[in-house]
């Protein structure tokens, strides 16, 4: 059990007096993808905030073996990156200059080499280089997000949401990426309302309810657990 | 005649300006500071310029040392539950070191008789770090502190500074030699090098702040950092670095503002606030955020302080503090009533 990438143990987190996660405990290996379902307000993307470090939270986080470094900075620099739910693009700058500073934390050389891997992941990132992210359309900001979380190189991804507010197809798109990012020895954490299809590419499931976990397992268990399935996967497959 | 003597004078004063207001502007937009000190930066200039060109030591290169020192002392309470090597020994030569090696060089180039762009050059050279350790020491505590907070903390900063001021340099004017003091005449234009020198450096520094944000990768973040403050954290961009450097870049502005200005005015320890308010209205006019519009709005504010001190000389500062309200006007209608955070 000491090979595990991240291992959250008793993570409490409160906005003001509310308290909204009550001592989560989660896992995961190294190349693996987890995915995190739950209700709107189950408290998802505070715990990846947390794991991040943009809210302060209370209990244990152990990332490669030692404990988590402090600043939010940090944290990039040891191999985490987040995607908020809000993406948070330089909206007024080039999606060249985005992806750029996606690499900020990397040597010249590292940026140039990712670079051209993200752009060629993305193509049409590639086309729209001097287009400024702000007037992306939503599927393209998303491919935004992902290239420049890319470009820190991380090892440990933390997505909320990609596929949100996208059409059907591009969440298959967006999701066929992830499940080919892990190819490359990146280990995922994956926050999705399309619970059937995030479990579908998963190897391990957790499911939060009102802050805490209610279910766990392997993914291919959970897609068939009788409960998850009912409020969750709808009961028509 | 008159027309083109007041032209050339409300330019050149612009000018100025707009080295002032870019440096607001480049605050504001990158750490939600409102920079009031920014024209005590200017006035220390000038002083420390006079004071070097009478071959004194100039008082400033104490001020520095004392900066440095504190700085060195919040570093270490920020360090005291632990640190590395490494950031140990950089703050030691960021605070103690750094203006050590200043304070020995001015102390052996001052007595002698330096060429004029020398002088320039050591007074930036000494007023420069002053921005580094002012940012320690105020703003980087209050980091997530709010607009309000940070503006409070300029007012004291400023009331500081112009204290320290009339501490270190006494209540007397001074004025600085032009760094050149030929004239040159245009057609019927009287120009003097004094001011070709301003527009130079105005121009200088404009196009090396422009390629600094277009062409570097920390110029970059530092836009990053004032368009998505949580986005720039996210892709590892420290609030501490974006906000050293911006003090540190307006200080040199401002370095370089008193060097241009200590010759043609007599410089007091306070006469930096009402320099830097004028700054400050065409940083307004820019809505604190565009540096072109800034830049054209300091010429215009140089104009109408050169022309109404020719024709209503005693309301000179209500009309050139005046043209800030219609322009407030303007900017609340435009956003409606939306609070901005
Ligand atoms: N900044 C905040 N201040 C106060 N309460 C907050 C804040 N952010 C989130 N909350 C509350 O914390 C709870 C969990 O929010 P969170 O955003 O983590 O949910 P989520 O599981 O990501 O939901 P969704 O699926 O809708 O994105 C919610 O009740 C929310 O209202
Ligand atoms: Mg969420």
């Amino acid at each position: 059990m000491n090979a595990n990438l991240l291992e959250l143990s008793g993570i409490h987190v409160s906005y003001g007096r509310a308290e909204v996660l009550h001592g989560i405990s989660l896992s995961m290996k190294p190349g693996s993808i987890v995915t995190v379902i739950g209700a709107n307000g189950a408290g998802k993307s505070t715990l990846l905030n947390a794991i991040m470090g943009i809210v302060p939270s209370s209990g244990t986080i152990v990332y490669d073996g030692k404990p988590v470094p402090r600043s939010v900075e940090g944290r990039v620099a040891a191999g985490l990156c987040l995607v908020p739910e809000k993406r948070e693009l330089f909206a007024t700058m080039s999606v060249e200059d985005n992806i750029e500073l996606g690499g900020f934390l990397r040597n010249a050389s590292e940026r140039a080499e990712t670079r051209e891997e993200v752009y060629a992941r993305f193509p049409r990132l590639a086309e729209r280089r001097k287009q400024l992210a702000g007037t992306l359309s939503g599927g393209e900001r998303q491919m935004l997000a992902l290239g420049r979380a890319l470009m820190s190189r991380p090892r440990l991804l933390l997505l909320d949401e990609p596929s949100l507010g996208l059409a059907p197809k591009i969440v298959i798109d967006i999701l066929n990426i992830v499940s080919e990012l892990r190819k490359t020895g990146v280990s995922i954490l994956l926050v999705e309302q399309n619970a059937r299809a995030a479990l579908e590419i998963a190897d391990e499931g957790y499911l939060v309810e009102l802050g805490e976990v209610r279910l766990s397992g392997p993914a291919s268990e959970l897609s068939v657990n009788p409960a998850l399935m009912e409020s969750y996967l709808g009961t028509h497959s | 005649m008159i027309a083109t003597f007041l032209i050339q004078d409300g330019v050149t004063n612009g000018a100025i300006y707009a080295l002032l207001g870019l440096a607001l502007v480049l605050l504001f937009s990158v750490t939600r500071v409102i920079f009031i000190p920014q024209g005590e930066f200017v006035a220390y200039g000038a002083l420390t310029l006079a004071l070097l060109d009478g071959g004194k030591v100039p008082a400033t290169i104490s001020l520095l040392v004392c900066f440095g020192a504190i700085a060195f002392l919040f570093d270490l309470w920020s360090m005291r539950r632990g640190t590395d090597a490494r950031t140990f020994l950089r703050s030691l030569a960021l605070n103690l070191v750094l203006p050590g090696v200043i304070y020995g060089i001015t102390i052996m180039l001052a007595p002698l008789d330096l060429p004029s762009v020398a002088k320039a050059l050591l007074t930036i050279l000494i007023i420069t770090p002053m921005g580094a350790y002012i940012y320690r020491i105020a703003y980087r505590p209050l980091a997530d502190a709010s607009v309000l907070v940070l503006l409070i903390a300029s007012v004291g900063v400023h009331l500081a500074m112009m204290g320290l001021g009339l501490v270190f340099f006494g209540a007397e004017g001074l004025r600085a030699e032009p760094l050149a003091d030929d004239n040159f005449s245009i057609g019927s234009l009287m120009v003097s090098a004094q001011s070709l020198c301003i527009y130079g450096a105005t121009i200088a520094i404009i196009v090396g702040l422009y390629l600094f944000f277009e062409r570097t990768l920390l110029g970059k973040a530092l836009r990053a950092t004032a368009v998505n403050r949580l986005g720039a954290r996210l892709v590892g961009v420290r609030t501490h670095l974006t906000g050293v450097t911006a003090f540190t870049l307006a200080a040199a502005i401002g370095a370089v503002s008193g060097v241009l200005i200590g010759p043609i005015t007599t410089i007091y320890y306070d006469t930096g606030f009402l320099i830097g308010l004028k700054g400050f209205v065409a940083a307004i006019i820019g809505g604190l955020a565009s540096f072109p519009i800034t830049a054209i709005a300091a010429i215009g504010v140089g104009l109408v302080e050169a022309f109404s001190s020719f024709f209503a000389s005693s309301y000179k500062e209500v009309i050139v503090f005046g043209l800030i309200i219609p322009v407030l006007i303007w900017l609340s209608l435009s956003h409606g009533f939306h609070e901005e955070e």
